[in-house]
């Protein structure tokens, strides 16, 4: 289980996140809907700590996240990462990619990791692409790579950050795919995302961020379809 | 024009003057190998190090970037030597070398680290690698990657600047030929036919970098 409680973020003066109330169960889906700028993707950063927190607290699985005494490379393990920008590393192959964490965070074999990035290719539908680079590949199928590299860890929780808005338009669908296969298989997943559909069919909530609060969130489909706050109203008008 | 040439002296010495020219690209390559691994240091230094650390390395890097390399050569010959350090002539040039290398390469370095973009180093980190296995695994093979051609000429320059070897009587391609044409008095010759072995070592070590840098670069 992921909990944040009251959490505060600051960069300098500015208060990018006001005091966040937010659990995700294990095998829920919850999608983060609102405009740039209002703390979606920085909530997501805060929770495995590739940013501090200035107030509250963070517990994943009863570990305190910001306290000194945790070791982040450990947490890091269960909790997979995908960004907008895919972030392949060039210099290694589509296979290499995927079985370098394995390798040396779990510290598996050479055979074992190569055996586990493949069954995660295949997964995400790379199958035919282990010995390319990943220069060579469109968006869609780096950010699927992405995903796979997540997956190889076998995390327990998954955090996308708009991983289809770098895209181009006839790509987005193949990694949204790849999303809900994931959420098919039961996975925990935290989205932030722009498509609003996305969130209405594959999420069991939504939360709507309006400068750094959240301010409604509620089961997908009602928050989407029949949305209670004024501002959650106007937003999704907009977006529609 | 009444110059008459006799290349008889020089073909006969065309043995010892290969022999000379091993050491020359021995030299070069040897300073370039601790040169890598010192500007490496200065180039973290400079990004990450501390006060004390960032001043080192830039007086460092200021020093052999905008000194004459001959006076670099010179601090660790006749320098040192002054206070009764007296190293030998191949230790002089490899040092002197060395010195100018890093400080050189540690520029090239740290324009590499700044090109890798931030996200490489978040995605590393989210895959629960620590910041040393970030380093190695993923941002120094791409810096080694974009800084591969500048290291190139940076080789080149280390066997041409090895010539400087000859006034600190270290008998590398220059010093040698020195050696041999002050003996023979057949100067113009011999200096014209080791400026024609610089010319092909220096087309060897492009060539070999070429074929390698094919290897080693398959993105």
């Amino acid at each position: 289980m992921i909990e944040l409680k009251n959490v505060e973020k600051k960069f300098g003066d500015l208060r990018v996140l006001k005091g966040i109330d937010l659990s995700v169960k294990r095998g829920e889906v919850i999608s983060i809907i609102g405009a740039s700028g209002s703390g979606k993707s920085t909530m997501l950063y805060c929770i495995n700590a590739l940013e501090q927190i200035q107030g509250g607290q963070i517990v994943v699985d009863g570990i305190d996240v910001h306290d000194k005494s945790t070791n982040l490379n450990e947490l890091r393990r269960h909790i997979g990462m995908v960004f907008q920008q895919w972030n392949s590393f060039p210099h290694l192959t589509v296979l290499e990619n995927v079985a370098l964490a394995p390798r040396l965070v779990l510290g598996k074999s050479k055979e074992e990791a190569r055996h586990i990035a493949e069954k995660q290719l295949k997964h995400v539908g790379l199958g035919d692409k282990l010995d390319v680079y990943p220069t060579r590949m469109s968006g869609g199928q780096q950010q699927r790579l992405a995903i796979a590299r997540a997956l190889a860890m076998e995390p327990d929780y998954m955090l996308f950050d708009e991983v289809t808005s770098a895209l181009d338009p006839e790509l987005v669908g193949e990694v949204l795919d790849t999303l809900r296969l994931l959420s098919d298989d039961g996975m925990t997943m935290i989205v932030v995302t722009h498509e609003i559909s996305f969130a209405r069919d594959v999420s069991d909530r939504v939360a709507f961020f309006h400068q750094g609060v959240i301010e409604e969130i509620g089961p997908a489909q009602q928050l989407i379809n029949d949305p209670q706050k004024a501002r959650t109203q106007q937003f999704l008008s907009k977006v529609r | 024009m009444d110059y008459t040439f006799h290349w008889r002296p020089v073909t006969k010495a065309i043995p010892d003057l290969l022999d000379a020219a091993l050491l020359t690209l021995e030299a070069a390559t040897l300073s370039m190998v601790i040169g890598i691994v010192l500007g490496m240091g200065l180039a973290l230094l400079r990004l990450h190090g501390n006060r004390p650390l960032y001043i080192f390395a830039t007086v460092w890097i200021e020093i052999a970037r905008n000194t004459p390399a001959l006076l670099q050569l010179f601090f660790f010959g006749f320098g040192l030597g002054a206070f009764g350090w007296h190293l030998s002539p191949f230790l002089i040039v490899l040092c002197g070398l060395s010195f100018n290398n890093a400080g050189y390469l540690a520029e090239n370095f740290r324009g590499g680290f700044q090109a890798i973009p931030d996200t490489q180093i978040k995605a590393a980190r989210c895959l629960g690698l620590t910041a040393t296995q970030t380093y190695l695994r993923i941002v120094i093979p791409q810096v080694f990657r974009l800084v591969y051609h500048p290291m190139t000429n940076q080789l080149v320059w280390a066997v041409l600047m090895s010539s400087l070897g000859m006034l600190v009587g270290f008998r590398e391609l220059s010093g040698e030929t020195q050696f041999l044409a002050s003996n023979t008095f057949r100067l113009f010759e011999f200096f014209l036919a080791t400026a024609i072995i610089y010319y092909l070592l220096v087309k060897v070590v492009l060539g070999t970098s070429h074929l390698l840098s094919r290897k080693l670069f398959r993105y």
